[in-house]
C-alpha cells in the first residue's frame, strides 16, 4: 500500500518524482498539468492525437517476428517492435505529437526542446513545421559533432539549433539550457521534454504518450501468438521508449520487464551511463530519482557511445519500478552494442539505432537461455542511419565524406 | 524559534550581497565576506556550488567552476564559515541546490548550519510543494527556509508568503541570475500582494548591479540582493577582490540609506 503522505503529493512514484524546479516555472507546470488532465479525457483530443499518429507518424508500428535472430540464437521467440519505422525514424514522435497538441491547446507559439542523439530534436522540429510553430532545439556541442546529420536535418525543418557549450556539452547540459531558456520566456513557449524525466507532469505525459508502444504490441502479439510475452526489453537513457514498452505490461506480473542501460566502457568503470546499477538517489532536473553523482551530490560526467543514452539520471517511474523489483535494469557496453549493430544488420537486414542496439545485445545474451516456447518483445526505438558514420569511425573505417 | 534574519530589516533597508564560497579560494572568500560585512552588508549570502546550477547565469556558473577548481566541498565551506565566525557575527545564509543538502543529509546539514550560525537557506529548486521534506529539520535547528517569489507566481503567492520565515526573496525578472538593465514592471504589485499575507520582509534580487538600481528596488522592497555584480568583481580581481568588494558595498549602503531617509 502506498504511503499516504507520498500519495497526496503530485507526480510521485513511490519515493521518486516530484517537482523540484525553480518557482518561475511552477505556475506554468500547474497550467500544463491542468490542461493535460482536461485533454486526456476529452474524446476530441484523443481523436486528434490518433489521427496524427496514424496518418502522419505511420502508426501502428510493426510487431515483426525476427525469425533469423530467433533461429540463430536458438531460444525464445523474438519479436521486434519497430519504432524505427515511424515518421522521423524513432519512438520520439509519439510523445512530441502529444505534447505539441497540448501546447497548441494552450495557445503556445513556440516549441523548445533538448536533444541528445538528435531524434527528439528532429521530431520536435518536424511537428513544429507541421503545426506552423517556431522551434528551437538545444543540443550539447559534443552531440552536435557526433550527430551532424541530425543537426542539418533540424535546420532543414526550419528549427534553430543551439550548440550548448556549458558543462560536459552533452544531453544533461542540453536539458539545463532548455530549462533556462524556458524560465526566461515561458508565456508563449512550451518545453517539449523528450524523455520520461523532469518535473511532474512531464514523466506522466511521456508515459502516456509513449504507452502506445506497449498497447499496440500487446494486441499485435495476441493476434499472432494468442498470448502475452514472457519478457519485454528496451534501452533506457532517460527512459521514454522503455516506459512506453513497459506501460501496458506493468500490471501483468508474468511479463518480465527489462531496461537496458548504457554501460559505456563497463558498469564498473567511470566511463559509464548505467544510472540504476551505479547511481544513488538524488534530486536533479526537477525530479527525485537515481543519478550518477559523487558523495557530495555533484552530478557526474557520464559516457556512452550513444548520444541518446548518456544521461546521468533516469525517469522517476523507472527508479520506482527498479526499487519495487518490478523491472530489472542491466548494462550493455559500447563494444557489445556495436557488435549488436552489426549483428542485427546482417541477420535481419535492419540498421537499428545504436541506442536500440543496447537492447538487442541483451536479447542476444538472454534469448538462448530461454525456452523455445517463450517470447521476447524487444523495442527498436529508432533507426540507425544517423549512427553509420560514427560506427564506421569506431571500427576504424574511414568514410569519404567524414 | 526565530532566526536573526527578520530583525535585520527593522527601520533600515537591507543589503544582501552574494559570493560563491571558495571562489577563487578559501582565504579570499573569508576576506570577501568580512569586507562586505564591515562595509554595510546586513546579511551575506554564500553560494555552495552545484555541478548543474539551472537557475544561474554564466557569471555565477563561472564562479562555481573556479570554486570547484580550488577543491570546494560542503565541508570545506563549513570550515570557511567557521573562519568567518572567528571575526564576524554577520548574519549568513546559504544559497544552494537541493541535491547538495539532500546528499549531506537534511538533519546533519541543518544541524551544522545552526552550530555555525548560518541562519537560512535559499534553495532555488525547492518550490513550496517540495519544502515539507526539509522543513521539519530546518525548524528543529531554527533555520529559515527563504522562499522565492517570481513575477510568474500569481495565485501561488498566498501559500508561499504564509509559510515564509526570515525574508522572502523576490525575483526581479524571468530567467536566470545575471546583471540586467530593466526589471519586471509589476514588482510593486508583486510586493503589495505578498504584504497581504505576511509581514515577513522582502528583498529583491536577480539583475541588480548599480547603486541607482539598489535605491530603486529599496523603494519597493525591504532590501536588495546583489549577486552577479559582486561575483564579477571577484572574477576580475581574484585575491585582490576584498578591497573592491568593500568599496562597492559602501556605495550600495549609501544608496540604500538615502532611500531609507527619503522614506522617513
Amino acid at each position: 500500500m502506498k504511503n499516504m503522505v507520498e500519495k497526496e503529493k503530485l507526480g510521485r512514484y513511490g519515493k521518486f518524482g516530484g517537482q523540484y524546479i525553480p518557482e518561475t516555472l511552477m505556475n506554468e507546470l500547474e497550467i500544463i498539468a491542468a490542461e493535460y488532465h482536461k485533454l486526456k479525457d476529452d474524446p476530441a483530443f484523443q481523436k486528434e492525437l490518433k489521427d496524427l499518429l496514424v496518418n502522419y507518424a505511420n502508426r501502428p508500428s510493426l510487431l515483426y517476428y525476427a525469425e533469423n535472430m530467433t533461429k540463430d540464437l536458438g531460444g525464445a521467440k523474438i519479436y521486434l517492435k519497430r519504432e524505427d519505422l515511424n515518421h522521423t525514424g524513432a519512438h520520439k514522435i509519439n510523445n512530441v505529437i502529444g505534447q505539441a497538441l497540448v501546447a497548441k491547446h494552450l495557445g503556445k507559439k513556440r516549441l523548445i526542446a533538448e536533444t541528445g542523439a538528435g531524434q527528439h530534436g528532429v521530431a520536435t522540429a518536424t511537428i513544429a513545421a507541421l503545426m506552423g510553430l517556431e522551434c528551437e532545439v538545444f543540443m550539447g556541442k559534443e552531440d552536435t559533432e557526433r550527430q551532424k546529420l541530425n543537426v542539418y536535418r533540424m535546420e532543414l525543418l526550419g528549427a534553430k539549433v543551439h550548440a550548448v557549450t556549458s558543462g560536459s556539452m552533452v544531453l544533461k547540459d542540453a536539458v539545463n539550457a532548455t530549462m533556462q531558456e524556458w524560465a526566461s520566456r515561458v508565456d508563449d513557449t512550451f518545453y517539449i521534454l523528450g524523455s520520461a524525466v523532469g518535473p511532474y507532469p512531464f514523466p506522466e505525459m511521456v508515459h502516456d504518450f509513449q504507452s502506445v508502444i506497449s498497447k499496440e504490441a500487446k494486441v499485435q502479439l495476441q493476434a499472432q501468438e494468442h498470448t502475452l510475452p514472457d519478457m519485454v526489453v528496451a534501452c533506457v537513457g532517460g527512459g521514454s521508449n522503455a516506459i512506453g514498452t513497459f506501460a501496458d505490461f506493468i500490471d501483468d506480473p508474468s511479463v518480465q520487464l527489462v531496461g537496458v542501460e548504457a554501460a559505456g566502457k563497463g558498469v564498473d568503470t567511470d566511463e559509464t551511463a548505467a544510472t540504476i546499477e551505479r547511481g544513488s538517489i538524488g534530486v536533479f532536473h526537477g525530479m527525485k530519482s537515481m543519478f550518477l553523482q559523487d558523495k557530495n551530490g555533484q552530478i557526474d560526467k557520464v559516457y556512452s557511445i550513444s548520444a541518446g543514452l548518456d544521461y546521468p539520471g533516469v525517469g522517476p517511474e523507472h527508479a520506482a519500478l527498479a526499487d519495487a523489483g518490478r523491472a530489472q535494469y542491466v548494462g550493455i557496453t559500447d563494444d557489445e552494442s556495436v557488435q549488436a549493430f552489426e549483428y542485427i544488420a546482417k541477420t535481419e537486414g535492419i540498421i537499428a539505432a545504436v541506442e536500440s542496439c543496447h537492447a538487442i545485445a541483451y536479447v542476444e545474451k538472454i534469448a538462448p537461455t530461454m525456452s523455445k516456447d517463450q517470447i521476447i518483445i524487444c523495442t527498436l526505438s529508432g533507426r540507425g542511419d544517423k549512427d553509420v558514420a560514427s560506427i564506421a569511425k569506431y571500427k576504424g573505417v574511414s568514410i569519404d565524406d567524414e | 524559534m526565530m532566526s536573526n534574519l527578520k530583525p535585520v530589516f527593522n527601520n533600515h533597508k537591507a543589503f544582501i550581497p552574494f559570493v560563491v564560497a571558495n571562489d577563487p579560494d578559501f582565504d579570499t572568500t573569508v576576506q570577501n565576506v568580512l569586507a562586505l560585512a564591515n562595509n554595510g552588508a546586513d546579511i551575506v549570502e554564500l553560494g555552495i556550488p552545484f555541478s548543474d546550477p539551472v537557475a544561474d547565469g554564466p557569471v555565477i556558473q563561472d564562479a562555481d567552476l573556479r570554486a570547484f577548481a580550488a577543491g570546494v566541498t560542503p565541508d570545506k565551506i563549513f570550515d570557511i564559515v567557521a573562519e568567518i565566525r572567528k571575526q564576524s557575527d554577520v548574519p549568513l545564509i546559504f544559497l544552494t541546490y537541493l541535491n547538495i543538502v539532500f546528499k549531506y543529509g537534511y538533519d546533519a546539514f541543518c544541524k551544522k548550519c545552526q552550530a555555525l550560525g548560518v541562519s537560512g537557506l535559499v534553495i532555488p529548486d525547492m518550490p513550496y510543494e517540495e519544502r515539507d521534506e526539509l522543513a521539519p529539520f530546518a525548524d528543529k535547528y531554527g533555520i529559515d527556509l527563504v522562499p522565492l517569489v517570481t513575477p510568474t507566481s500569481g495565485h501561488r503567492i498566498e501559500k508561499i508568503a504564509k509559510a515564509a520565515t526570515g525574508f522572502i526573496y523576490v525575483v526581479s525578472s524571468l530567467g536566470i541570475t545575471g546583471t540586467r538593465d530593466s526589471f519586471s514592471q509589476n514588482l510593486n504589485e508583486l510586493i503589495a500582494d505578498i504584504r497581504k499575507y505576511t509581514d515577513v520582509p522582502t528583498a529583491i534580487g536577480f539583475g541588480i548591479h548599480t547603486p541607482e538600481q539598489a535605491y530603486e528596488m529599496a523603494e519597493i522592497a525591504d532590501g536588495a540582493i546583489i549577486g552577479s555584480a559582486i561575483v564579477d568583481l571577484v572574477a576580475k580581481h581574484g585575491q585582490d577582490a576584498p578591497k573592491y568588494l568593500g568599496q562597492y558595498a559602501k556605495e550600495i549602503r549609501t544608496a540604500l540609506d538615502n532611500q531609507a531617509q527619503q522614506a522617513v
